[in-house]
C-alpha cells in the first residue's frame, strides 16, 4: 500500500504523504518549472522528473540521496543528410525530444532499464537508470511509423507503454494517432496490433485500420496480462488476449468519451475512468466531475461521485492524471483545473487533498 | 577569440558563465564553448545541432541568420549573444 503521491504540474513536481487518515503536500521540487510526467521506479526507490523547459528544450532529472541530478534526455540521432520527412502538416518531422510522454520501469528481472515514449514517435530505452538512453531503431523505421499522425499534440507520440509482468521482452505501447504496437524480443521487431478498434475521425475505408486509431491510454492488467483496457478518442473498449483484438463498449454513462484508464491489479475486469462529454466538448457532464468504474468487464458501470465537485466542475484528468497503487484500492487523480483527489475505497468516495493547484499533468503512487 | 555571453534566464538550470573560444563561425565558437561546459549544449541546440526554436543568437547585435547551420562568419573580436526569443511563452 503506498502512501505517497508523486504529482507533476505546470509548475512543479509535488509530493504528497498520507499523514493519518489524511494526505497533504509534503514538498515541491522543480517549483515554478513545467514538469510533464515522473515515475517512481519501484525497483530501485529512485524517482524520475521529465522537465519540460520550453526555450531550453526537455530534460530528465533523478532523485539522489539529498536532492535530484539532470541525467541523459532522451536524443534523437541524426537525421540523414537529404532525407525530407514532414508530418502530417507539410512541415519538416523535427527529428527531436519535443516531449516525453510515457516513462516506465522494465520489468522486474531488468533492474535499471526504463521505457521513454516521446513526441514525435521515437521510443527509447535505458540500461541504466536513465543515466544513457537507446533509441529505439526497429520501430522508428517500420514503414508504417510515417502513417502516424499528431492526435493529442500536434505530432505523433508514444504515450503508453506496458511491460507484461510474466516476460519483459514483451512490451506493448500505444501511440496518438498509431494504434497499438507489440513486440516479443525487446523491441526488435514490431508488430501492429488493436484490431476492433473505431475511429471517427478519418474515412470509412480507413475506419477500423487499427494505425488510425487515438488510444488515448491503454492499460494491462498486472496479474491478468491478457487483459487490457483502453480509452479511445471514440469509446472504451476491452482485450482478452493482450491487446490482440477489442470489443466496444457502448452503453457506458454519463460519456465513454475520456482520457485515463486504470485497472485493477488483481481483478482484470474492474477498471475506473474520467468522463467528459466528448471530444469537442471536453468537460465533466453537467459539470459535475465522476468517476466510471466497471467491475464485469464492462457490462456495467457504477457513476462514482462522492467527495467530487457536483456543481460547476470543468476539470480534466489527463492520461497520466488518474493512478491506482499496487493494493488496487487507493486511487489518486488530478485535474487541470488544480484539483487532486484521493480514494481509499477503490473510488467509492473521494478527498480533495487540494483545488488550488497548478495544472495537473501526471500524478502516480510512489 | 569572440567573446560569448548567455541570457541570465539559463543560469537558472545550467551554469553559462561569459566565455571566450576561437573560430570563423558561430558552430565553431559555440562547440569550442560546449567542449568547456557540455551539459550546457542541449539547452540551446536541439537534437540535431540546430538552435532551439525560441532562441536566438546575435552577433554585435544582428541576430544570425542560419539557425540550422550556425554558419554564420565571426570575427575575433565580436561578441555572441545567446538569447531566448520572447516567442515560447
Amino acid at each position: 500500500m503506498s502512501d505517497q503521491l508523486l504529482v507533476s504540474t505546470r509548475k512543479g513536481l509535488f509530493t504528497v504523504d498520507r499523514c493519518g487518515s489524511c494526505w497533504e503536500i509534503a514538498k515541491v521540487d522543480f517549483l515554478a518549472d513545467n514538469v510533464t510526467l515522473a515515475l517512481s521506479d519501484k525497483r530501485s526507490g529512485r524517482k524520475f522528473a521529465a522537465l519540460d523547459h520550453g526555450h531550453f528544450g526537455v530534460k530528465v532529472h533523478r532523485s539522489t540521496a539529498d536532492g535530484w541530478e539532470e541525467v541523459a534526455t532522451p536524443a534523437y540521432p541524426e537525421k540523414p543528410e537529404g532525407l525530407e520527412e514532414n508530418d502530417m502538416w507539410g512541415r519538416p518531422l523535427p527529428w527531436s525530444t519535443v516531449r516525453i510522454w510515457a516513462l516506465v520501469a522494465g520489468g522486474a528481472d531488468q533492474p535499471g532499464v526504463l521505457w521513454c515514449g516521446t513526441l514525435p514517435g521515437g521510443l527509447f530505452r535505458s540500461r541504466d537508470d536513465g543515466q544513457s538512453w537507446q533509441f529505439v531503431r526497429s520501430l522508428w523505421d517500420n514503414p508504417a511509423r510515417k502513417q502516424w499522425m499528431g492526435g493529442g499534440a500536434d505530432l505523433p507520440g508514444i504515450h503508453s507503454i506496458c511491460v507484461d509482468p510474466r516476460n519483459s521482452r514483451h512490451v506493448s505501447i500505444a501511440v496518438s494517432t498509431g494504434g497499438i504496437w507489440h513486440t516479443e524480443d525487446a523491441g526488435e521487431t514490431w508488430v501492429q496490433r488493436g484490431y476492433g478498434m473505431r475511429a471517427d475521425h478519418v474515412p470509412p475505408e480507413l475506419t477500423n485500420d487499427p494505425i488510425a486509431q487515438d488510444v488515448h491510454c491503454l492499460a494491462q492488467c498486472s496479474s491478468a496480462p491478457h487483459r487490457m483496457w483502453v480509452q479511445h478518442h471514440n469509446g472504451i473498449f476491452v482485450s482478452s488476449d493482450e491487446g490482440q483484438n477489442f470489443t466496444e463498449l457502448t452503453d457506458v454513462k454519463p460519456s465513454a468519451f475520456g482520457f485515463p484508464v486504470v485497472v485493477h491489479p488483481r481483478e482484470p475486469d474492474t477498471a475506473w475512468f474520467v468522463p467528459e462529454i466528448k471530444d469537442e466538448k471536453r468537460i465533466p457532464v453537467d459539470g459535475k466531475l465522476v468517476v466510471s468504474r466497471t467491475r464485469d468487464g464492462g457490462k456495467t458501470f457504477t457513476t462514482l461521485s462522492k467527495g467530487l465537485p457536483q456543481s460547476h466542475a470543468y476539470d480534466v484528468v489527463y492520461r497520466h492524471a488518474l493512478a491506482i497503487d499496487e493494493t488496487g484500492d487507493r486511487l489518486a487523480m488530478g485535474s487541470t483545473t488544480g484539483g487532486l483527489w484521493v480514494s481509499e475505497d477503490q473510488g467509492d468516495s473521494w478527498a480533495c487533498v487540494s483545488h488550488t493547484l497548478p495544472p495537473v499533468y501526471a500524478v502516480q503512487f510512489a | 577569440m569572440a567573446r560569448v555571453v548567455f541570457t541570465p534566464n539559463i543560469q537558472r538550470h545550467v551554469a553559462c558563465p561569459e566565455a571566450e573560444a576561437a573560430g570563423a563561425t558561430v558552430r565553431e565558437v559555440l562547440d569550442g564553448v560546449f567542449a568547456a561546459n557540455p551539459q550546457a549544449r542541449s539547452y540551446v541546440l536541439d537534437d540535431q545541432g540546430a538552435l532551439r526554436r525560441h532562441m536566438t543568437i546575435f552577433i554585435n547585435g544582428v541576430m544570425i541568420s542560419d539557425r540550422k547551420g550556425l554558419g554564420d562568419a565571426v570575427g575575433e573580436t565580436c561578441t555572441i549573444y545567446v538569447f531566448q526569443a520572447l516567442s515560447g511563452g
